[in-house]
């Protein structure tokens, strides 16, 4: 049950807790239980709305991918500094990585300046942080497997056998 | 000279489908919610779009085998034992048809002489009792029952049947009304068909879709594999609709007769697609489950909905349709249709264009988003109030 509330609220969290119920066969106080539940484990850890801000002409945002090389600390590897850095709320997301550097930084802020004074007063300067490479995102396609710039058009005929 | 003396009796007399009719209505209305549309609202795979595109790109655009290519058949052999434990021999078992309703129209003009009957239980799909008719045979309809969930009875059938009977057609998974039948049903009347030697066409385009229960064909019942020509496709499963590819399975005999009758009507079914239909029946399996999974989900919120408004409505374990009893309304199910259109702006089909015994019900598609599907079941709640 706690993995199908999960796979429905993550294809659509604007699901009624009454249509949870019809949908798992359940009832609505039993789902109720079981999402405060996941919200409590923090399994469940927010809920927001996927937006489109390329469409949204007077609203700027800018995002940039930065790849980090880090000295990872004695006893606590990458986490302290991982930790540290998520902190920062130009930071919108935070990956430990494989490969040929150690963390993706996803960083998100309203003008291209003030992504790049974050990258080079607050990230690079940090005792730990090696290296840093940063790329800009130019176009945003699909994002949480959504296609952005495909308008869904019904195309079936109205009534069919 | 009149031009329309010239059609054949047989067409010219032929009604148009109810569906048709009902069509033209809605589209005059032009911005309706309609959940009239007996396909997938999702896009055919990409997987399965990349394929064909790549075959296209490859030039592979001359005829195929007329019986489908080798390789789509026996991608279609494995399909069939993996999901239904059913085996068929590529080269003289299976035929690939231009979608299932090709399939029901070879086979029964493969089979039939004129003056044989052919057994139809309703409602169901609106093509069988003309396919009948343009094949020379006699349709004898069985009006199954909404308090036996619409599933055809043992003793239904044994009471339609004649010294003419020939061919039983078996349309589960059933479109309009989304009734299943269960092994231990089937059992029951494989008794009936085998008692009569009759041949069955089971049409079982809406195998992959069906809720709690797993679909068990006909042919898979001791007795009955000889007898039966199972009719089917990708168009429901895969939401390929448009890509017009059927098959139909059965017995060497019947399959090499209709491939005959189908190698001079169609010569073959459209290559570009029979490779998409390769992709889709190799590596699809997760896509029909998901797309399965979505429908599952709008089938409760529509009964759901159904109910909680008091119309009676039995549960539909099968194809994505709900089939809700309107006669508490006061109204048939042209008159409900129409009026509902006009006054809410929701198009759905009356149940009596699936056959007589659907008038009093209608046919409502979930296969659309559950947003469009919460606005309809507001609409119709609001105008059946009205009445009730």
């Amino acid at each position: 049950m706690k993995t199908k509330i999960l796979k429905l609220l993550e294809g659509n969290a604007k699901y009624s807790i009454e249509d949870l119920a019809i949908i798992l066969d359940s009832t609505p106080e039993i789902v109720s239980s079981i999402i405060a539940q996941l919200e409590d484990e923090q399994i469940i850890c927010g809920y927001k709305t996927l937006i489109n801000w390329d469409k949204i002409t007077e609203t700027e945002i800018v995002t940039a991918l930065v790849e980090v090389q880090i000295t990872p600390s004695r006893g606590t590897g990458f986490d302290r500094i991982a930790q540290r850095l998520s902190l920062f709320k130009e930071v919108e997301a935070l990956y430990l990585m494989s490969g040929g550097f150690d963390l993706t930084v996803i960083v998100k802020s309203k003008t291209l300046k003030e992504v790049a004074t974050f990258v080079s007063q607050k990230l690079a300067v940090i005792d730990e942080v090696l290296t840093t490479r940063t790329h800009f995102v130019l176009k945003r396609y699909k994002d949480h497997s959504t296609i952005f710039e495909q308008a869904k058009v019904d195309q079936r005929m109205v009534v069919s056998p | 000279m009149s031009i329309a003396n010239k059609i054949s009796t047989k067409v010219a007399t032929m009604p148009p489908s109810g569906i048709r009719k009902f069509f033209d209505i809605v589209t005059e209305m032009g911005d309706a919610i309609s959940l009239g549309v007996g396909e997938p609202d999702f896009d055919t795979p990409w997987h399965v779009r990349e394929e064909a595109i790549y075959s296209l790109e490859q030039g592979k655009t001359v005829y195929s085998a007329n019986a489908g290519m080798l390789p789509l058949r026996e991608e279609i052999s494995r399909y069939m034992a993996r999901r239904f434990d059913l085996v068929y021999n590529p080269t003289n078992q299976i035929l690939v048809t231009v979608g299932g309703s090709e399939g029901i129209d070879v086979a029964l003009r493969t089979l039939l002489n004129g003056g044989e009957e052919v057994l139809i239980p309703e409602p169901s799909f609106v093509a069988y009792m003309p396919c009948t008719i343009f094949a020379g045979g006699i349709p004898v309809t069985i009006a199954t029952k909404s308090e036996n969930d619409f599933k055809l009875t043992a003793q239904e059938l044994e009471e339609a049947i004649t010294e003419k009977s020939k061919i039983l057609i078996l349309p589960y998974p059933n479109n309009p009304t989304g009734a299943i039948l269960e092994k231990s049903e089937l059992l029951a009347i494989s008794e009936v068909i085998k008692k009569h030697d009759l041949i069955v066409l089971s049409d079982e385009i809406y195998a992959e879709l069906t809720y709690g229960v797993k679909h068990v064909s006909i042919a898979s019942i001791e007795g009955m594999y000889e007898r039966t020509v199972i009719l089917s496709g990708l168009s429901k499963a895969y939401a390929m609709t448009g890509w017009r590819i059927g098959y139909a399975l059965g017995p060497a005999e019947i399959i090499e007769a209709m491939t005959k009758m189908h190698q001079y009507v169609l010569m073959c079914a459209p290559t570009t697609s029979q490779y998409g239909a390769i992709a889709a029946l190799r590596d699809g399996d997760d896509d029909v489950k998901y797309m399965c999974d979505a429908y599952n989900n709008r089938r409760k919120l529509m009964l759901d909905g159904f109910r909680k408004m008091g119309l009676d409505c039995f549960e539909p374990k099968g194809a994505f349709y709900v089939f809700p009893c309107i006669k508490k309304t006061g109204m048939n199910s042209l008159e409900f249709c129409e009026k509902l259109l006009q006054e809410e702006k929701v198009a759905v089909v009356p149940g009596d264009a699936f056959g007589k015994s659907g008038d009093g019900y209608i046919r409502c598609s979930y296969a659309y988003s559950i947003d469009e599907l919460k606005e309809a079941l507001l609409r119709i709640e609001r105008f059946v109030q009205k009445f009730l």
